[in-house]
């Protein structure tokens, strides 16, 4: 792989042990992935924040690094909200201070302490950009919807990369690698709902696998595209998918899909995903709410009271930005949680049935929660949450 | 016997080879503390990759994993070095953040190498030297 005389002298360890191991980090993913060069990234967004997940000898290891972040980069979702972790049932002080101790370890390399799966709303993202982004749901946005570019990265190779500010130019990065390679027919016509789009990436998911879908028959919005994405990443492995005449790569290129395998998607397939089944809890914002949804939750909610725990996850800085959106949810009783999510946050744990309006949280509560998954519609949601 | 493959992470390793025919998960699949393979059913249970020159296909579940590799050398029980049939993310980012020596891409199967000798992996030129038999 190519590198440039100041990527060979951090190599050589001349700007400290911390970036040179960086540069053999992203030197050898380069080889292990055959990449000709380095290509300078936007942004980073570092997997691997929740204490849950990367436990005492990841926690060891980022406290041993020494260098400061060279380009945006925040984290994913961690396991409480940052200040308020006393507010949830579940949080012990125990796991509270392990948890400071990883965002500490985080913020000395200079990190932004937004822990989020939706680092586009905070950070303007261009068609075209480089990027190293980790979470599944945010990376298929940000390859799909904003026509970025990014591989799926590991924690660590996020991390290298953020401080190097560079990645390996290899996969999704090289235009010719983003072609479809399976076609997804919706067929429902006019009685698809905007909140089916979960339940359509649940079911995709399951059959694209890590192929690049090319979908067609649906005209979704980007809250819309977002709940898609996020819930074909999870039932599948989809970094990038195209939507006909919708996401900004088919209006770009022409992309050949005569002779790829078919696949489809029936309306009757995406309503039976919709059951019935008592709950003890409701959780939205899996992704991250928009401030779209939030008014949207806000407005369903008016003139209701809360009958059970209903959370609306949401990234900090949205939730400041938003604070009369936040304050209209929050007067039901609701709580608008920010920095964790349903998927990750010890404190849904203890309910036995969740409700949800997410493809993607359906895939994951079951197996993260130890909890039953109910998918319903936002508005439904808001229904069993105030009955 | 030299064999010349790919370096991936660099240093010099030495010591018994132990050959894996199947990959290896480090998440739950070997114990940090010990160094002990403690994945049921695999065809290293049991076995210690402490000190020894480890050689699997490719590494496979959690990049958590990488971490796990880690926790290892600082607790003295990592491999001497890893080979790869085909390094993946998960192996080659632990074996760099552990300063543990790995190369990959040998011309032979690893069914082929000499399992229960002496060996030594170098992660700069990606070589690897085998004692010649007596």
């Amino acid at each position: 792989m190519y590198l440039d005389a100041e990527d060979e002298k951090i190599l050589s360890g001349e700007f400290g042990e911390t970036r040179q191991k960086m540069m053999e980090i992203l030197v050898a993913l380069g080889r292990v992935y055959n990449a000709e060069k380095l290509v300078p990234i936007a942004s980073a967004q570092v997997s691997g924040a929740s204490y849950k997940t990367i436990g005492k000898w990841g926690l060891e290891w980022l406290s041993t690094l020494d260098a400061r972040v060279a380009v945006p980069t925040v984290l994913n979702p961690i396991g409480m909200p940052r200040d308020e972790w006393r507010d949830l049932d579940g949080i012990t002080p125990e796991f509270a201070h392990q948890q400071e101790a990883v965002l500490t370890a985080y913020h000395r390399l200079g990190i932004r302490m937004e822990c989020t799966c939706t680092p586009y709303y905070l950070q303007r993202t261009e068609y075209g950009e480089h990027l190293a982004w980790s979470e599944s749901s945010a990376v298929a946005y940000a390859n799909s919807v904003i026509g970025a570019r990014t591989n799926r990265e590991g924690g660590p190779s996020a991390l290298a990369a953020a401080i190097i500010g560079k990645t390996p130019f290899y996969g999704l990065h090289i235009v010719a690698n983003r072609r479809p390679g399976v076609v997804v027919e919706v067929e429902a016509g006019d009685s698809l709902h905007a909140d089916h789009y979960g339940a359509i990436g649940y079911l995709a998911g399951k059959e694209v696998g890590n192929r690049i879908p090319f979908i067609t028959g649906i005209r979704p919005g980007r809250d819309q595209l977002k709940a898609l994405g996020a819930a074909m990443a999870a039932t599948g492995a989809v970094a990038l998918y195209h939507v006909e005449k919708i996401t900004p790569e088919t209006r770009v290129f022409t992309f050949e899909t005569e002779g790829l395998e078919r696949i489809s998607v029936g309306l009757q397939d995406i309503e039976d995903l919709f059951e019935t089944m008592d709950v003890d809890a409701v959780a939205i914002g899996c992704p991250h709410c928009s401030p779209d949804e939030l008014r949207e939750i806000g407005d369903l909610l008016t003139g209701k009271r809360t009958t059970k725990p209903l959370l609306v996850f949401v990234a900090r800085s949205v939730a400041r930005d938003n604070q009369d959106l936040v304050a209209a949810i929050e007067r039901s009783g609701a709580m608008v949680v920010p920095d964790t999510c349903m998927v990750v946050s010890p404190a849904m744990d203890h309910y036995k049935a969740i409700m949800v309006d997410s493809g993607k949280a359906l895939a994951y509560v079951p197996g993260m929660c130890g909890a039953l998954a109910r998918l319903g519609t936002r508005k439904e949601c808001i229904e069993v949450a105030t009955s | 016997m030299i064999l010349k493959g790919r370096a991936i992470s660099k240093g010099s390793g030495r010591g018994e080879l132990l050959v894996s025919p199947a990959p290896i998960s480090f998440l739950s699949g070997v114990d940090p503390e010990t160094g002990i393979v403690i994945e049921k059913g695999h065809p290293l249970e049991g076995e210690s990759v402490a000190g020894r020159v480890l050689a699997f296909p490719y590494g496979k579940g959690s990049t958590v994993g990488s971490y796990v590799i880690y926790a290892l050398a600082q607790n003295g029980r990592a491999p001497a070095a890893i080979i790869n049939t085909e390094a993946e993310a998960i192996i080659a980012v632990g074996a760099i953040i552990a300063g543990i020596p790995m190369i990959d891409s040998l011309p032979a199967d690893l069914s082929d190498l000499p399992g229960g000798s002496i060996v030594t992996v170098d992660g700069d030129t990606g070589e690897l030297a085998c004692d010649d038999a007596t």
